[in-house]
C-alpha cells in the first residue's frame, strides 16, 4: 500500500475545518464572524459529506452550549469564533472545565477591545485565553504561525483535548487565517488520532467523575446504561453538588489541574531555530514567529548570533523550555501584536527583563522591526 | 528568489481567483513556495480589490508585501495608489480601457495592453479579462511555465467557462510569441 501526501494550496481557516474532519470532529456549531468565518463555511460545506451536524445558531453563548452538549453525548464537537464572540464563549468554557468535557474553540485573533479593529489581526486574547473564564480553571491553549501548523495543531487540540477531557483553544490569528500557502497533507493513515477513555466498568461500579493517577475520570456513552450526573456546581464523583463537603470541593479542584500537570510533557509543542549558539534568544508565537524567524536570519547575516524559540503551546506556558533555552542569551526579545502578554510570563520564568516589542495598530511586526529593536540594544550595550 | 506580486483593480474583475491560480502554479505544478493574501471593501463588486502573491524557491515566512516587484493595475485609482510602491527595476501592467493617465517612471518597466478588450475581442465577454491579465504577467515575467498556468486555470475556473478562458490565456500568450 504506497502512502498519499497532498499538496495542496489552502487558508489557515480552511486547514483547521479539514484537520477538524480527520480528527473524527462529526459536530459543529458556531456564529460568523470575520476573520473566523470561513472555518464555519467549510464546515456547512463537509459535515453532511461526513454524516455530521453543522448548526448555525443564535449567538456565540449557544454555539459552545451545543458544542458542550454534542460532546456530552460522545461527538467530537467543535466552534469557530473571534474575540467579541470569545468573550461571550466564556461562561460555558468554564462550564466544560468544571464537568471534564472535551472540546476545541477556536479564536481567530482580531484587533480589540470590543469590535475592535474589524478585521485586522492581533494577538490580545492571549490572557483572555488563559483566564477568560472564572475561577481556577484548567485550560490548554496551542498557537499556529503557518497554515500547516494549523493543520497539524487542530489535530493536536482535539488529541490533547479528549486525552486530558478538557477544553483545547486553539488561538489563531487573522494573518494565518486568512492567508493561503502550501500545506502538505499526510497520508491519513499517518496522523495520529487519540480517543477519550471509556469506561470498561459494569453500570452499578460506574462513578463519572472518579479518576486514576491522571486525574482523567473515563467516559460513558450516553443510552447504555450508565448514571451519569451532571453539574456544574463543584460536585463528587457520582457527579452530585457538594458545594459544603469541602474535602470534596478541594479534591475536584486540585484534580482537574492535575490533568495538565500529568500530561504537561506530552501537550507542550515549541520550535527552534538557529538557537545552539545565539546571544540572543527571540520568543515568539503564532504569524510574529513568521517575522521572527526572517529577524533571526537577518539579525546573522549582520554578525548577531540570533535565535528563535517558537512556542506553540501557550499554555500551560511551557516555563522550563524558555528557561532552558534563554540560559545562554545576553537578550531575550519578546514581540507580541499587543501590548505585551505573554512577555510577563517570559521574565517570570528567565527571573528577568525581556526587551519587548509591541504593535497594536492591525499591522503585522514586520521582521525589521524585531532586527531594529535588537541592533538598537547592541548599539548600548 | 523571492517574487512579490500585487494585483489590484475594483471588486468583480476575479483579481483574488487570479492570485490563488498563479500561486497554485507556483505551489502544485512547479512544487515552488507561494503565499495569497487578499483585501477588498465590503461590496461584492466595484469597490477596490487587491490581491497579494509571493512566490520563492525558499521558505515564506513575513507573508506581507511592502513594495511588489510586479504590479497590475485594472483600474485608474489602483494605478494612483500602487504605482510608486513598485521596486527599483519592477513591471508595472496596466489595462488601457480603465487607466488614462500614467505617471512616467524611468526606474520601471511599464506596458500598456488592452487586457480587458482581449477578453472581449476573445470571448465575447470582459469576464476573462484576469486571465488575459496573468497570461501577460507570465509571458513577461516567466515566473512559472505557462504550461502551470494553463492547468492551474482550468482547475480553479468554473468548468463551464475553461474553453473560453483557455482562448483569452491563449490570446494572451499569442501576443509574444510574435515578439
Amino acid at each position: 500500500m504506497s502512502l498519499k501526501e497532498d499538496v495542496r494550496f489552502m487558508q489557515g481557516n480552511e486547514a483547521i475545518a479539514e484537520a477538524a474532519i480527520l480528527a473524527g470532529v462529526r459536530f459543529f456549531a458556531g456564529y460568523p464572524i470575520t476573520p473566523a468565518t470561513e472555518i464555519a463555511e467549510m464546515m456547512a460545506l463537509r459535515m453532511p459529506q461526513v454524516g455530521g451536524v453543522f448548526i448555525q445558531m443564535e449567538d456565540e453563548i449557544a454555539s459552545i452550549a451545543a458544542v458542550i452538549g454534542a460532546s456530552m453525548a460522545g461527538f467530537k464537537a467543535m466552534t469557530a469564533t473571534s474575540g467579541p464572540g470569545f468573550t461571550l464563549m466564556q461562561e460555558n468554557l468554564g462550564y466544560a472545565t468544571i464537568v471534564d468535557i472535551p472540546c476545541v474553540i477556536v479564536d481567530v485573533q482580531r484587533g480589540g477591545p470590543s469590535t475592535g479593529l474589524p478585521t485586522l489581526p492581533a494577538q490580545g486574547d492571549v490572557m483572555q485565553a488563559r483566564w477568560g473564564t472564572h475561577g481556577d480553571h484548567p485550560i490548554v491553549v496551542l498557537c499556529p504561525a503557518t497554515v500547516q501548523e494549523a493543520f497539524e495543531l487542530t489535530i493536536e487540540a482535539f488529541n490533547i483535548s479528549e486525552l486530558i477531557r478538557n477544553p483545547v483553544i486553539l488561538l489563531s490569528d487573522a494573518v494565518v487565517g486568512h492567508v493561503r500557502e502550501k500545506v502538505t497533507l499526510p497520508d491519513p493513515s499517518r496522523i495520529r488520532i487519540v480517543n477519550r477513555r471509556v469506561t470498561n466498568l459494569p453500570p452499578e461500579q460506574y462513578k463519572p467523575f472518579a479518576a486514576g493517577p491522571d486525574g482523567v475520570p473515563d467516559f460513558a456513552y450516553r443510552g447504555k446504561g450508565y448514571r451519569y450526573h451532571v453539574t456544574s456546581n463543584v460536585h463528587d464523583e457520582e457527579g452530585f453538588p457538594a458545594t459544603y463537603n469541602h474535602k470534596v470541593a478541594n479534591e475536584l479542584i486540585r484534580r482537574l489541574h492535575k490533568k495538565i500537570e500529568f500530561y504537561r510533557k506530552e501537550i507542550t509543542y515549541y520550535k527552534t531555530y538557529r538557537v545552539e549558539d545565539s546571544d540572543v534568544l527571540i520568543v515568539a508565537y503564532g504569524c510574529t514567529a513568521r517575522s521572527a524567524k526572517d529577524a533571526v536570519n537577518m539579525l546573522r547575516e549582520g554578525g548577531i548570533r540570533a535565535g528563535l524559540l517558537q512556542l506553540q503551546t501557550l499554555w500551560p506556558f511551557p516555563g522550563e523550555v524558555v528557561e532552558g533555552y534563554a540560559k545562554r542569551a545576553k537578550v531575550v526579545v519578546v514581540p507580541e501584536m499587543n501590548m505585551g502578554q505573554l512577555v510577563g510570563e517570559v521574565e517570570r520564568c528567565i527571573c528577568r527583563k525581556a526587551v519587548r516589542i509591541n504593535r497594536v495598530d492591525g499591522k503585522m511586526i514586520s521582521p525589521w522591526e524585531i532586527v531594529d529593536a535588537i541592533k538598537e540594544v547592541f548599539s548600548h550595550a | 528568489m523571492r517574487k512579490e506580486i500585487v494585483l489590484s483593480g475594483y471588486g468583480g474583475q476575479g483579481l483574488v481567483l487570479a492570485g490563488i491560480i498563479l500561486a497554485e502554479a507556483a505551489v502544485i505544478y512547479e512544487g515552488k513556495n507561494a503565499t495569497h493574501n487578499q483585501s477588498y471593501g465590503p461590496e461584492a463588486r466595484g469597490g477596490a480589490s487587491r490581491s497579494e502573491i509571493i512566490i520563492s524557491d525558499e521558505e515564506i515566512n513575513y507573508p506581507e508585501i511592502e513594495r511588489p516587484d510586479i504590479l497590475l493595475a485594472m483600474t485608474q485609482d489602483a494605478l494612483d495608489k500602487y504605482g510608486e510602491s513598485v521596486k527599483e527595476g519592477g513591471l508595472i501592467i496596466i489595462d488601457t480601457l480603465y487607466i488614462k493617465e500614467v505617471k512616467p517612471r524611468s526606474d520601471v518597466e511599464i506596458y500598456e495592453l488592452p487586457i480587458t478588450e482581449i477578453s472581449i475581442r476573445e470571448t465575447g465577454k470582459p469576464l476573462s479579462a484576469n486571465i488575459v491579465a496573468l497570461g501577460v504577467l507570465v509571458s513577461l515575467t516567466g515566473i512559472v511555465k505557462r504550461e502551470s498556468l494553463e492547468a492551474a486555470m482550468l482547475n480553479r475556473v468554473p468548468p463551464a467557462t475553461r474553453d473560453l478562458n483557455l482562448k483569452a490565456l491563449r490570446a494572451a500568450f499569442d501576443i509574444f510569441k510574435k515578439g
